[in-house]
């Protein structure tokens, strides 16, 4: 920091510090896939604002009130906080270079992204089996949707947790996979953050009306 | 087994798209001949498709959207030719053919002209700007354009098999529901857009990454040259923008595939929700598109005025306002929607107050000019000629903004004329200047200057030929896209618009010779400077073409115009005599991951648009398998020893030497 300060009095910068040059790979590794993760922010608000639009076109059909199962989503937000809550076990543990620690957490966070996304396809075919399938009104193709989009991020992660897996067996923590393991890390938790979103503003307002 | 697709979606009956599209194959097919009979192959294949150095990356962007250029203006000039012969008759293309050209026209032109020449440019220049070796993730920004170059393809084998959408450059539903359009035109549009926009999106998160975090010691974000500001907002744009492109077109496709409602007419779909979701990505595009150009006129006109940009700092904080006030306007494009006079009126004010840092831009750029040194060499008459003919577009696009008289302009021809207006003498202009501008630093050597001229003022002459009837044909009513007509008020003028279009050919057939010619005169336009233009950014300080690691020793910066900066100093002493102390430099190893993936991603597109379930699946699987093989490499860097860098920079540093001591002595 010292050299820092330096070099800012020395050249008397009027803009703050003097900028010391490209930023090492992991900074800039983490800082490219934040901004991935605003991007697909983006795209998950263009699908909440056509869920908002649409949410009262239910062209005869069942409204969420009819159709919501909160007991069902309860456990569904469980399921996936909970592997959040290990997926920041397993950075840890690859940050201590803990091989077994690792891969038991990961394998639990995939557990709970399983058991997830079962809960998820169980009341998706509930619904469509029950008549109340996307195309019935568009309110429910905005549903399936939104809540349909999130899900496919889930099995994206899925199959990307497992590459990283196999990756950590056969290679160990070399330093582009750690990397990985941060870019992995970061998207689990965004997804949480989105299923927040899902979870208030389809399920609990949805319920509610 | 082959989903829709059968031998009736390839039109052998109809000539022009046969003819097109068998000239199209048979150049493909010369190409790859002569590759392979001359033994390029290998060349191509190890020093270019499989490149990861954004300076291969940025040509190869440049020469498709060079080449998709050729594309949209064989468009462009049947539509001409078919407006100016069908008065009072059919002309020669069928309405369903004329709509498909319309379409493909508007869609090739914006995706994939438009957006490759600017990512192309961004691509090459910005990191020799920042005066480091790469961008943020090579390998990412080889698959983002192998993507694009996978939607172009798309596109182009829909003149072949099946036909193209007939819907205009926008799929407005419901015409663009399966009901109203049943054939796979649509499905074409909706696949190509959405693959290249996932690789535009790529391209956009590696370029706000790479000005954000990679720039070379002292490059403060107010010493960065005006082009790298601007590609940080451009990138910005795309980054925030495309994601909705991607989620509104997947709506779409979820409506046409699955039977889904959003935009459909019944079961509550609403359509118009489609026009505000389409345009809250749009008008971002637009000034994603003209904003590149904006840094790279700025980089010109300093440069050919011997002058510092003037107003500098105005300049940066323009171009962040654009960049955030192109979020507040789209609703513009849809007065007529019926949003009621409020709505309007804020819309109408928001789009009035954008066209202020756009004036603060223009005026900069006058002041810049302004006492300087003016060398009216090629890039500076792009420039020239955009101030002039971007004015007039700015002035037509705030004469719209005025909601009332919208009403009588929606859907003209005077919108047509406003929107070429300004895309041509703004976008295309830019592009054109960027490209004469560093063309000898890509090659090492200039391009033709008296060619480079006429095919200029045939531009300039046949767009003002072209384009300024449209605006009257506007006024006189004439609307948008239409295959016949039967008033004789239009027809002189349009005979006159199809003539602006053969002088515009003639301006793209001098620019082709242009190219030729240097090419085979490079021994006389060859520059051994690297700095062929006197320039001031940290471009011009290496060697043309540049070395794989663009610097042999990252510069060091303290101040704007670094390279200028450092020229002045050099003029008053004998600079730099003791050779720096050269390092061994890692570069990333090439990969053939982009191509591959982009093969994959081409075989998914094709088989999801004639729903050939199975080769969807077989493409994806490939796709994953590529993404793990590439994560598997054990080297991802290859590395260049210090005797090698030292051996390359010795030349460059001889000559430039020679160059500066010539200088001083003048």
């Amino acid at each position: 920091m010292s050299t820092v300060a330096l070099t800012e009095a020395h050249h008397g910068s009027a803009v703050g510090r003097e900028w010391s040059g490209a930023a090492p790979k992991r900074i800039v590794t983490g800082y490219g896939f934040w901004i991935f993760i605003l991007s697909d922010m983006v795209m998950f608000s263009a699908f909440f604002a056509t869920y908002a639009v649409l949410q009262g076109q239910t062209a005869g059909g069942p409204t969420g009130h009819d159709l919501f199962d909160l007991r069902n989503v309860a456990i569904e937000t469980a399921f996936l906080l909970a592997s959040s809550f290990t997926c920041g076990l397993a950075s840890i543990a690859a940050d201590t270079r803990n091989k077994s620690g690792f891969q038991t957490a990961m394998a639990v966070t995939c557990a709970f992204g399983l058991g997830f996304l079962f809960l998820e396809g169980r009341e998706f075919a509930s619904l469509v089996i029950g008549g109340a399938g996307p195309s019935r009104s568009a309110f429910l193709s905005a549903f399936f949707t939104l809540v349909g989009c999130h899900g496919l991020h889930v099995s994206a992660g899925i199959l990307w947790l497992l590459t990283i897996m196999a990756q950590v067996f056969t290679k160990g923590f070399r330093s582009d996979i750690r990397r990985r393991i941060l870019c992995f890390a970061l998207f689990w938790h965004a997804l949480d953050i989105i299923w927040i979103a899902v979870f208030t503003v389809v399920y609990l307002l949805g319920s509610a009306a | 087994m082959l989903g829709k697709l059968t031998w009736a979606a390839i039109p052998f009956d109809q000539p022009i798209p046969m003819v097109a599209s068998g000239v199209v194959v048979l150049a493909i097919l010369s190409v790859l001949g002569w590759g392979v009979i001359r033994g390029h192959l290998p060349y191509l294949w190890q020093e270019w498709i499989t490149s990861v150095d954004h300076k291969r990356i940025g040509v190869m962007y440049a020469l498709l959207a060079m080449v998709m250029l050729l594309r949209g203006f064989a468009d462009a000039i049947m539509m001409r030719a078919q407006q100016s012969l069908a008065f009072h008759s059919q002309g020669f293309l069928p309405p369903e053919h004329y709509d498909q050209i319309f379409s493909a026209h508007g869609t090739i032109m914006i995706f994939f002209v438009a957006m490759p020449f600017m990512i192309g440019l961004m691509n090459f220049v910005v990191p020799l700007q920042l005066g480091v070796r790469d961008v943020a993730f090579p390998t990412l920004n080889s698959v983002g354009f192998w993507l694009t170059a996978t939607g172009a393809l798309l596109v182009n084998i829909s003149l072949v098999i099946g036909e193209f959408a007939r819907t205009g450059w926008l799929p407005y539903p419901p015409l663009s529901e399966l009901a109203y359009s049943p054939g796979v035109g649509v499905d074409y549009y909706l696949w190509s857009l959405e693959i290249s926009g996932v690789g535009t999106l790529v391209a956009g998160i590696n370029l706000v990454t790479t000005v954000l975090k990679i720039r070379t010691k002292g490059m403060n974000y107010l010493r960065m040259p005006m082009f790298c500001w601007t590609t940080l907002a451009t990138n910005l744009l795309i980054v925030a923008a495309f994601p909705i492109l991607t989620a509104t077109l997947a709506m779409l496709l979820l409506d046409r595939y699955l039977g889904f409602h959003f935009f459909t007419n019944e079961a509550g779909g609403n359509m118009m929700m489609f026009m505000n979701l389409i345009w809250a990505w749009g008008h971002p595009e637009v000034y994603i598109l003209v904003l590149p150009a904006f840094g790279i006129f700025s980089e010109v006109i300093s440069t050919f005025s011997g002058k510092p940009l003037f107003g500098y700092r105005s300049m940066v904080l323009a171009t962040m306002a654009i960049c955030i006030l192109s979020f507040l306007v789209w609703l513009h494009h849809f007065f007529t929607m019926g949003a009621g006079a409020d709505v309007n009126a804020i819309f109408g004010i928001a789009t009035m107050i954008i066209a202020v840092p756009t004036g603060v831009k223009v005026f900069n750029w006058l002041f810049t000019m302004y006492g300087g040194k003016v060398r009216f060499q090629q890039p500076l008459l792009w420039s020239l000629g955009f101030m002039v003919t971007f004015i007039i577009g700015g002035m037509t696009g705030v004469l719209m903004a005025v909601p009332p008289a919208n009403f009588l302009l929606h859907n003209s021809l005077f919108l047509i004329a406003h929107f070429h207006n300004v895309l041509i003498g703004g976008m295309l202009f830019g592009a054109f200047a960027g490209y004469t501008y560093w063309f000898p630093k890509a090659f090492g050597f200039k391009l033709h200057e008296g060619l480079g001229k006429a095919a200029f003022w045939c531009w300039l002459v046949g767009f003002y030929v072209a384009f300024m009837p449209l605006y009257v044909l506007g006024l006189l009513g004439m609307t948008r896209r239409m295959q016949h007509y039967d008033l004789p008020q239009w027809h002189p003028w349009l005979i006159v618009a199809a003539c602006g279009a053969a002088l515009i050919m003639c301006g793209i057939a001098l620019q082709i010779v242009q190219l030729v010619v240097s090419i085979r005169q490079r021994a006389k336009l060859r520059d051994c400077s690297g700095d062929p233009w006197d320039g001031r950014s940290l471009e011009w300080a290496t060697a043309s073409p540049p070395p794989a690691f663009n610097f042999a020793v990252l510069p060091e910066v303290s101040g704007e115009d670094a390279y200028w900066a450092l020229k002045q100093r050099a003029a008053g002493r004998s600079w730099p005599d003791e050779e720096p102390r050269y390092r061994d430099i890692e570069i990333p190893r090439n990969s053939a991951t982009g191509f591959v993936c982009a093969f994959f991603a081409t075989i998914m597109g094709f088989a999801l648009i004639w729903q050939i379930w199975w080769m969807v699946a077989a493409g994806a699987i490939g796709a994953f398998a590529t993404f793990v093989v590439f994560a598997w490499r054990d080297h991802d860097e290859d590395t260049i020893p210090a005797d090698e860098v030292a051996r390359l920079d010795r030349s460059n540093r001889t000559q430039r030497h020679a160059m500066l001591t010539r200088e001083a002595a003048e």
